[in-house]
């Protein structure tokens, strides 16, 4: 019995020198295995008195716990630091990029159009779309500009040939929607239109979103009301917006928008050369004439629409100085959207 | 239209400064364009008078001249200007004057010879374009007057851009009444009381196209002195409207024309054979017009004839032989009123578009021709001499424009106004737009409307009207209120924003292209098109529509290739433009792709191979299993005229084309200047975004079986027709295929090629037996080997 004090120590000491598991368990099995000289004291117990055993054996039991425990406590800092080193190892440097595809990215005029469309799709309004090669009739006809109106040559028409056009706007899916829709009305038109002139402030195809309501008592103040809320919301801004009395062939009345220009706010700049206002849009009451081109019975409706050029307002949203980088389809262009 | 505020305010005097004066016509639909000063800044120039000349003694271009003007009786001043001569009156900068450009004026010696001052020819002032002598002012100019009170020089050019409907502010007359509204001013009406006859002659004159031309007016006025000078106010009126002064006569037509809106002409009375016939021109006629050009005259065209000859293309322009020119001495005044309708559009089909067409198209106060012939009348004969003759009115009264009265209800104000103005108001509005107001009850106004009015047609203008001059800011703004039912949105359509996005995080950028491409690009994409040509193209490389999206698409690859961006993934969504074989027009919404360069980003980790056929594929699956009936679509190998003969194949649906993807021919990248493969695709949106509703098919508790089969078949035999017999064949256990690898090479023979399928089997109700398996494999490579001539792979 001597002996334990001495094993006790000589495992312990053991049990530190083990470099790794495997050494630990040979430890182990050396001193606490079947045939371990701890668990060897145990079998030379027989040689002690039946007074003695007891305490004896009890303090055996007591020294193989402390060893196993200090094995178990070895084992656990031995696996922990395999796994540190392993996980050294494995050390990648974060900052280079990931795998795999780089996002692409819409066109901004696509943005822009899809954020028009969401203010009025979200308060009922639905999205509505037509040819862009349009005859005559749906053009202009139909849109109170007969043949020869002055107004024609506001719209530089391109001509496949003497009866059919590209669409100068989108007012002629206005027109096909009230042909086949009835009352209450409440669309918006996007699209490319086309017009046959280009120059520093001019593509000859270029993107517009039109809208049009048709109801009982549709007034001014409706039409006064949507425009100056889209805009506000558009900007998100509260930006002073007036109309202007203007002329268009489908609308009576009829008013250009202006806004405050974004640039100066006001003060006068390059921009809005120096009025203080951008034209952003034109609107109107829906004009009888049309009305009765399109059967809707102007007794009992009234109409309210709206068009503008999307171009020019991504233009004043993000900064694009130059009307004509939208077409030219430059990565270097297209990537900042 | 463009006049200078000073001619304005002779007709109209509000108090108020141009910049309220021009944000009151642009607030109501008159929008002012620009307004610039009439005369640059310059100071200290006074009319001045060479009392006399003498050369230079050491210059043979100089004189050197005594100058009245300034505050010294006179002062020598040298100048080079050929036409300086005695008794001259002449702008003249004295010592100290500053002229345009901070250019100061001091004392100075030319040639030894002192010079006090500087003569001036107009472009130093700023006021014209060059010339090569002084500035001749009129003999009657007050020596020492200042030049800028003297030419009110002090005065602003306003420039209002009209709406189509407004011909009746082309004029000064017109902008003036629209001042007054606004400003609740009397406008002083400028025009002049009948000139009496005093000879007899006269032209007699015929309508014979009446619907065209419903009223002539015209006046013989004889013995004018044609050399005579137009006066300054003449000249610098016509001048800050635009106008170049040419001879009085013209200058009082042109006069006549900006003041009141009346367009006229004068012919050379000797000219004219016989009396005027007032026609549409006859097939072939000629006419050598005043701009100097030779004109055949269409047939609906409306001429002004004598008994012999067209002598102007009406309401457009003269002719040059009936002109006034130096040698005239006796005048024919024309005034006539031409239907709109008439001379809309024939100005543009000759390539031409005039002051007068401009004001005819629009339309001109079918009233207004015997005012303006006095006008005119009184001006000349205060000009140029000479003695008028009687007024000749000829008009066709069942052809005169019809205005019909208007009635303005006030109810229909109230509702599309969204406000309820004063009776009194309204009535104020109306009459001082020069309505006259028939009747009145508790419906609203019958209105009588001016002849110069004549876009009112309809209750919807006099809304507008009373608007405009209410003030369209100060009407009530309101939110829509609307009954909100909810719509059914079909689920079996897929948005298109949906089949964007997927693509844009596959890591393609959206384009937009014209339309419009170029017709050499075109053929190369689709030779056995014939693609639609515009009419008027705005250049021949945007001259027809395009019948595939790739038109546009491989060009603007193209640009991003040549500037540095080797690898370009672009796709765009838009209308195909596709003539049919009845003539007819196919308008197709595409979504169409193309890419190129490597496969990955360029990137630390990912190799840099080259996108092949696989790729563009994948990406085009992607798109398609966006929906739930991916089984439905099929590639087959096809050949397309752009495409590579090798990889090419149609996307079908249920046996119908959808598309096509493959790689870009390499004759055609050749052609269209690519500078590395391209792979592309398109498909009809109408069909992509059809979809069905997925419904569930139950989950299986039971485990999956898969069995893997190498199987060597002809390498001509498609990994489609090998899938098409295993699922034939495959039994009632088969749930899935794939097709794991494709090896050609050692080991295998050649024209021969090992394809591995691995199929998986499940019950939805037990485990399936091996027996069941090896039984259903069996089958499957029985087929396989009957229909391919397949063998295991060993």
């Amino acid at each position: 019995m001597e002996n334990l004090e001495l094993l006790a120590s000589e495992a312990e000491n053991a049990v530190d020198q083990a470099v790794d598991v495997v050494s630990l368990d040979q430890v182990r099995v050396e001193y606490l295995g079947k045939k371990g000289l701890l668990t060897g004291l145990l079998k030379s117990l027989g040689k002690l008195s039946a007074e003695e055993r007891p305490a004896a054996g009890a303090r055996i039991n007591e020294v193989k716990q402390q060893v196993q425990t200090k094995i178990n406590f070895r084992r656990d800092s031995l696996e922990n630091a395999a796994v540190e080193t392993r996980l050294a190892g494995e050390a990648v440097d974060v900052t280079l990029p990931g795998r795999g595809e780089d996002v692409g990215g819409l066109h901004l005029i696509t943005h822009t159009m899809e954020r028009i469309e969401s203010f009025f799709t979200r308060v009922g309004y639905t999205v509505e779309e037509g040819p862009e090669i349009e005859d005559d009739y749906h053009n202009f006809e139909a849109l109170n500009i007969p043949a020869h109106h002055p107004a024609r040559a506001m719209h530089d028409t391109f001509y496949v040939n003497e009866n059919t056009v590209l669409r100068t706007h989108t007012s002629p899916v206005q027109v096909r929607t009230m042909k086949s829709q009835e009352p209450p009305i409440r669309i918006i038109c996007p699209g490319r239109v086309y017009r046959c002139d280009s120059d520093l402030t001019h593509t000859p195809m270029f993107h517009q979103v039109e809208g049009l309501v048709v109801d009982q008592n549709v007034s001014m103040a409706d039409l006064k009301g949507t425009i100056d809320q889209f805009l506000k919301a558009f900007f998100e801004a509260d930006l002073p917006v007036r109309f202007r009395p203007s002329y268009f062939p489908f609308t009576e009345p009829s008013a250009e928008v202006d806004i405050q220009c974004t640039n100066c706010r006001g003060k006068g700049c390059r921009i809005c050369k120096n009025t203080g206002w951008l034209e952003v849009m034109g609107c109107g009451m829906v004009h009888p004439n049309v009305f009765s081109h399109c059967d809707v019975d102007a007794s009992k409706y009234s109409g309210l629409a709206f068009g503008m050029g999307v171009e020019r307002l991504a233009m004043l949203r993000y900064g694009v100085n130059d009307l004509r980088l939208f077409f030219d389809n430059d990565m270097q262009f297209l990537k900042q959207f | 239209m463009k006049f200078s505020e000073s001619w304005l305010r002779e007709w109209v005097t509000p108090a108020i400064d141009t910049s309220e004066l021009v944000a009151q016509l642009t607030m109501a639909g008159l929008e002012v364009d620009a307004v610039e000063p009439v005369a640059p800044g310059f100071s200290g120039v006074v009319v001045g008078q060479i009392v006399s000349v003498e050369q230079h003694p050491d210059a043979d271009k100089l004189r050197v001249c005594q100058v009245a003007g300034g505050n010294e009786d006179s002062v020598q001043v040298v100048c080079g200007a050929p036409n300086a001569r005695e008794g001259l009156k002449i702008p003249f900068a004295t010592v100290g004057a500053k002229l345009p450009g901070e250019f100061k004026i001091s004392k100075a010696k030319l040639r030894g010879v002192e010079s006090f001052g500087m003569l001036c020819a107009e472009e130093e002032l700023g006021l014209g374009e060059a010339s090569d002598g002084l500035w001749e002012l009129p003999v009657d100019a007050p020596v020492g007057a200042d030049i800028r009170q003297y030419l009110s020089l002090d005065d602003q050019i306003i420039e209002v851009d009209l709406t189509p409907n407004r011909g009746d502010c082309l004029s000064i007359r017109g902008i003036a009444r629209d001042t007054g509204v606004l400003n609740q001013l009397p406008v002083n009406e400028q025009c002049c009381d009948p000139v009496e006859a005093v000879i007899s002659d006269k032209l007699d004159v015929e309508l014979r196209a009446p619907e065209a031309c419903s009223r002539y007016v015209g006046r013989v006025i004889r013995n004018i002195d044609v050399a005579a000078e137009s006066p300054i106010w003449l000249q610098e009126k016509l001048r800050r409207s635009g106008v170049r002064s040419i001879d009085p006569v013209v200058d009082v037509t042109n006069f006549v024309m900006l003041e009141l809106g009346q367009p006229m002409h004068a012919f050379d009375f000797s000219k004219l054979e016989g009396g005027i016939t007032v026609r549409m021109a006859e097939k072939g006629e000629k006419l050598h017009l005043l701009d100097g050009s030779d004109v055949t005259i269409n047939t609906d065209t409306l001429v002004i004839a004598d008994q012999k000859k067209a002598v102007a293309m009406a309401g457009i322009m003269g002719g040059e032989a009936t002109a006034v020119g130096s040698d005239t001495r006796d005048i024919f005044l024309e005034s006539a009123f031409f239907n709109p309708i008439a001379i809309a559009g024939r100005s543009r089909a000759y390539g031409m578009h005039t002051d007068s067409s401009h004001r005819f198209e629009r339309g001109v106060d079918p009233l207004l021709q015997e005012v303006a012939v006095e006008r005119a009348t009184r001006l000349l004969l205060d000009i140029v001499g000479g003695e008028a003759g009687p007024v000749t009115l000829v008009e066709a009264q069942q052809h005169l424009p019809q205005v019909p009265d208007v009635i303005l209800t006030v109810a229909r104000l109230q509702q599309q106004l969204g406000l309820t103005l004063e009776s009194n108001l309204v009535e104020d509005i109306l009459q001082r737009l020069g309505l006259t107001i028939l009747e009145v009850d508790a419906q609203g106004w019958t209105c009588k409307v001016p002849s110069w009015r004549f876009d009112i047609e309809i209750e919807a203008d006099l809304i507008e009207e009373v608007a405009r001059i209410y003030g369209y800011n100060r009407l009530p703004t309101a939110t829509i209120a609307a009954a909100l039912p909810i719509a059914g949105i079909p689920e079996t359509r897929q948005g298109l924003p949906a089949l964007r996005q997927q693509l844009v995080a596959r890591g393609y950028q959206e384009a937009i292209t014209y339309c419009f491409v170029d017709p050499a690009v075109q053929q190369q994409l689709a030779p056995d098109l014939n693609a639609l040509p515009l009419a008027n193209p705005i250049a021949s490389d945007m001259s027809v529509m395009r019948t595939t999206l790739w038109s546009g698409l491989l060009p603007a690859v193209r640009h991003n290739l040549n500037r540095q961006q080797n690898r370009v993934r672009l796709f765009e969504t838009g209308l195909s433009f596709v003539p049919e074989s009845d003539s007819s027009l196919h308008q197709e919404s595409m979504i169409a792709g193309a890419i190129t360069g490597s496969r990955a980003p360029e990137r630390w980790v990912d190799n840099q191979e080259a996108v092949d056929f696989f790729d563009v594929k994948a990406d085009v699956e992607a798109l398609l299993q966006l929906g739930h009936i991916r089984e439905q679509y099929a590639f087959v190998a096809a050949e397309h005229p752009a495409l590579h003969p090798g990889q090419c194949a149609r996307i079908e649906k249920n046996g119908v084309l959808v598309g096509y993807l493959g790689q870009i021919h390499p004759r055609v990248q050749k052609a269209l200047d690519l500078s590395q493969p391209v792979f592309v695709f398109e498909m009809q949106l109408s069909q992509v975004l059809e979809d069905e509703l997925p419904f569930f098919k139950g989950v299986s508790k039971f485990p999956e079986v898969r069995r893997d089969l190498a199987i060597i078949v002809d390498e001509n035999v498609s990994a489609a027709a090998l899938c098409s017999t295993v699922r034939q064949n495959a039994g009632e256990q088969f749930i899935d295929l794939k097709v794991f690898d494709v090896y050609q090479g050692k080991g295998i023979e050649n024209n021969r090629k090992s394809v591995a399928l691995g199929l998986t089997f499940r019950n939805s109700s037990r485990t399936l037996t091996e027996d069941e398996i090896n039984a259903a494999v069996e089958c499957v490579l029985k087929a396989l080997e009957k229909q391919y001539s397949a063998s295991l792979r060993g």
